[in-house]
């Protein structure tokens, strides 16, 4: 914004800012000075603050929930746990304020698996005595580290592994559900071509159990195993990589030609580490959210995120950089504790309600500070005034 | 910005097609701009049209304004955003990481401590990943003992600097010896505004203006500055780490942002600083103080701080930061390729097997790991798929005989000098180029398994 002025004007001007006197200046002519108007009101409006109130509106395009679905049944409902977990129900992205958490948005579920596996060693260390044992395994991961569920992974039937028939791995199914009374998710080897049966005698056994049964994907049998979920009372997990629309496509068809019901079906699109493709799979999550919550009904269900592949990336287990370029790494098992919990942090972020995770530290504190981040977690108050000269290390 | 189509941007344009932006026509430059991978100053002939130049100009600038801090190679650009959520676009300008220092540190300590945060590097997908600035902390004592510090920080770094003192007279101190570094001040509050308006207009340096939690005044602080006429503000709503004030402070993060972009309030659309230092404040050990800034570190990379303020420089902690702004900051819009070649995983010899994957970063990358998690010394060619993974791209015919071959070529890379089994190892999902890769290479080629961490287990049972 400039005006015309004169140079009587332009005298005045520069007296009001405190300017006495322009040296080595010599007007010419037409002169044109542009200033900003906000330098003219400088001298007025110095001395008092310009009081304002600050407002922003809510996201009116966030029309639809995303779907309830509860995994594990009590006695009431005809199981035997001891509690059933609720997720969904959010009708905005995680933690915003435009509406209230219904359920609490961040249920860790540890993993068991159905035979010794190798870990990294941060993790390891928390599980080498149970390894031999699932249900011991599954015992120690509710008792001593509060999981919220067990994720059971039934890896012997892999045939490049034990090769373990259907109703072997279904003996330790039966195992866990006697030891652990909390809701199960029940997991294949990830082996395509067995699993659907493998997962078919699992629900069998578990039958009115509810549990979350892994998985329905496009490269398996989905209809048998969505048949066997429906048919023993259990809950779906449906499994795509990366994918928003192959997501999109595998929902239809579960709920269409395999008759999954609605509040029946997890998501799960896919966990990348931290480091090693978490910048898809947070976008993509955040993607299929935000389908969901605008509107998609093929898009808006919970998601589950394998938040234990974090460790995947070699800054996690490596006790140093393999490359001499790279400085220190620090120590592992605090970098390891934190790389699982932030690969978990960005995709409670993106919209992820479920959590299969390993390091007891890393699910502490993913669920703690989750907790406080739905308004949980009262106590801790910090005064931060004069922070700057309060912090001294 | 306020355009978002090439079309509404190409009526602005000179409409003449001459070439000199280096894109072939208007039209072309126009959707540069838009994905913001062009600069308006590019279009020479707009440029001598101030009028019509200065009104694109406005209409393209970014939703959340940009600042600068610091001078020369180490600048940093602080701000930029357009969008809310990083597929809609891009994220711009990563977010800036400040550790601290602060004047009653031992000056050999201070020196150690400044030289550790100059001198972290961590190697991530062809580059490093490095820390922006030092931020050096007033403990109240004296301006004199501030103004000192801020010299030596000064002696030993060209990092950008950030002046932290509530006090007028600590924060003159500091710029005195390092204005025309360009550093960042902070902060300006409801009790200090005045003389902080003053330094920040007579140095022309950024500030960053401060309220515990509330946005009014906030909001208060930045129509005050803005109409003295200081443009290059960063907010800083408080970052409270526990309880319910965290939910608070993420909830102003959440706001502000949205006003910003979404709501286009341009009073309050500057960039925001969150402060995850204050993890040290609560009664935690210094470990779980550690994990706490971390957490808290994650999660407002993701939600929307373009600056940061941290404390803990132990890398088990920074590895995180600095991945999870790679993370954020990527760009979705470009596949993420490795260069196509041939790398060594570990100390291969002429027996150690050599596998062959795409040149789509993440499936290369996932392969590395699983190679390098094995121990498996080995040749890991990253063959030119135009950076698209292994399935689609030998349905979309990008990873063929012939490119692996010209790959091999490029890297002069000679099965006979190199191995003494003359064999690749194909991946399982590219099974179907085993025939004709024998025939174009005249090697020998074996299917491996169709996921990469089954190769340690597969190289037990097949020999070359
Ligand atoms: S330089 Fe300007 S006028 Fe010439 S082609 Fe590019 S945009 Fe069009």
């Amino acid at each position: 914004m400039s005006k015309e002025l004169t140079l009587a004007e332009v005298i005045e001007l520069l007296n009001n800012v405190e300017v006495e006197s322009l040296e080595g200046v010599t007007f010419e002519g037409d002169i044109e000075i542009e200033i900003d108007e906000s330098v003219m009101n400088f001298r007025e409006e110095a001395n008092k603050l310009i009081e304002s109130r600050f407002t922003v509106g809510t996201v009116k395009e966030w029309t639809t929930a995303i779907e309830e679905v509860t995994i594990g049944a009590t006695p009431a409902n005809g199981g035997t746990r001891g509690h059933a977990v609720t997720i969904g129900g959010e009708k905005a992205l995680p933690y915003y304020f435009d509406s209230e958490m219904k359920n609490p948005t961040c249920v860790v579920a540890i993993d068991v698996f159905d035979m010794p596996i190798q870990l990294a060693k941060s993790v390891r260390t928390s599980y080498e005595d149970v390894m031999e044992s699932p249900s011991d395994w599954a015992k120690k991961a509710v008792s001593e580290y509060h999981a919220d569920m067990i994720a059971l992974h039934l890896i012997s039937t892999d045939p490049k592994r034990k090769d373990a028939s259907a109703s072997e791995a279904s003996k330790t199914v039966e195992d866990v559900l006697q030891a652990v009374d909390v809701p199960i998710i029940i997991s294949g080897s990830g082996t395509h071509k067995k699993d659907p049966e493998v997962l078919e005698k699992a629900a069998e056994v578990s039958e009115g159990e509810r549990c979350l049964i892994a998985s329905a994907n496009p490269d398996n049998d989905y209809e048998r195993v969505a048949r066997a979920a429906n048919k023993y009372g259990h809950v779906l997990l449906s499994w795509t990589q990366l994918e928003i629309n192959a997501q999109k496509e595998l929902n239809r068809k579960l709920i269409k030609h395999c008759g999954v019901s609605r509040d029946r079906i997890v998501m799960d699109p896919t966990t990348a580490a931290l480091g090693y493709g978490l910048d898809y799979a947070y976008s993509n999550v955040e993607r299929i959210r935000l389908a969901g919550l605008t509107g998609d009904n093929e898009l808006n269900f919970p998601v589950l995120s394998a938040t234990t592949n974090a460790w995947n990336a070699r800054e996690a287990w490596m006790s140093s950089s393999p490359l001499k370029e790279d400085g220190n790494w620090g120590e592992r098992d605090h970098r390891g504790l934190i790389w699982e919990a932030s690969t978990g942090f960005a995709l409670a972020l993106a919209g992820c309600e479920l959590f299969m995770m390993m390091h007891p530290g890393s699910a502490q504190l993913l669920k703690k500070i989750t907790r406080m981040l739905g308004g949980s977690i009262n106590e801790e108050k910090t005064d931060l005034s004069n922070w700057i000269t309060k912090l001294i290390i | 910005m306020k355009l978002n189509s090439p079309l509404q941007v190409y009526k602005y344009l000179p409409k003449i097609n001459c070439g000199k932006c280096g894109e072939k026509t208007c039209m072309a430059f126009a959707s540069r701009l838009v994905d913001r991978s062009k600069k308006i100053e590019d279009c020479q002939i707009l440029l001598q049209d101030k009028e019509k130049f200065l009104q694109l100009a406005e209409l393209l600038a970014p939703e959340i304004k940009e600042i600068t801090a610091g001078v020369g190679d180490c600048e940093v650009r602080i701000g930029g955003d357009d969008v809310l959520h990083r597929h809609q676009l891009t994220f711009f300008n990563p977010t800036v990481l400040a550790y601290d220092v602060w004047d009653t540190m031992e000056e050999g300590a201070l020196i150690e401590r400044v030289k550790k945060i100059n001198e972290f590097k961590k190697f991530y997908v062809g580059h490093y990943l490095k820390l922006d600035m030092i931020a050096v902390r007033s403990t109240g004592e004296s301006a004199a003992k501030f103004k000192s510090c801020v010299e030596k920080v000064l002696g030993v770094s060209t990092l950008p600097v950030m002046l932290c003192s509530f006090d007028p007279q600590v924060l003159k101190a500091g710029l005195e010896v390092c204005a025309d570094k360009k550093p960042v001040l902070y902060a300006a509050t409801k009790d200090n505004w005045e003389q902080v308006s003053k330094l920040a207009l007579e140095y022309r340096v950024p500030v960053v203006l401060f309220s515990e939690g509330n946005l009014d005044s906030l909001k208060t602080l930045a129509v005050t500055f803005n109409r003295l006429g200081i443009n290059d503000l960063i907010l800083d709503p408080g970052t409270y780490p526990e309880g319910k004030q965290l939910k608070a402070t993420f909830e102003n993060f959440i706001k502000l942002r949205r006003a910003g972009i979404k709501e286009s309030q341009k009073e309050i659309a500057y960039p925001i600083m969150a402060a995850p230092i204050t993890a040290w404040m609560t009664d935690n050990d210094p470990i779980m103080a550690s994990y706490l800034e971390a957490a808290l570190a994650s999660i407002f990379m993701i939600k929307y701080a373009d600056i940061m303020l941290l404390h803990s420089i132990e890398p088990h902690a920074l590895l995180s930061e600095v991945y999870m702004r790679e993370t954020m900051y990527t760009d979705p819009r470009t596949p993420l390729k490795v260069d196509s070649g041939i790398y060594k995983i570990g100390n291969p010899t002429k027996d150690s097997p050599v596998i062959a994957t795409s040149n789509f970063a993440l499936t290369y990358y996932t392969v590395e790991s699983d190679l390098s998690s094995g121990r498996i010394d080995c040749y890991l060619a990253s063959v030119n798929t135009d950076g698209i993974g292994v399935e689609a791209a030998v349905a979309g015919r990008q990873f063929t005989a012939v490119r692996i071959k010209e790959t091999f070529d490029e890297a002069g890379f000679d099965f006979k000098e190199k191995t003494s089994h003359n064999t690749i190892i194909l991946p399982g999902l590219a099974a179907r180029l085993q025939g004709d890769l024998e025939d174009v290479m005249g090697i020998k080629v074996l299917i491996g398994p169709v996921d990469s961490n089954q190769i340690p287990g597969w190289m037990d049972k097949n020999r070359l």
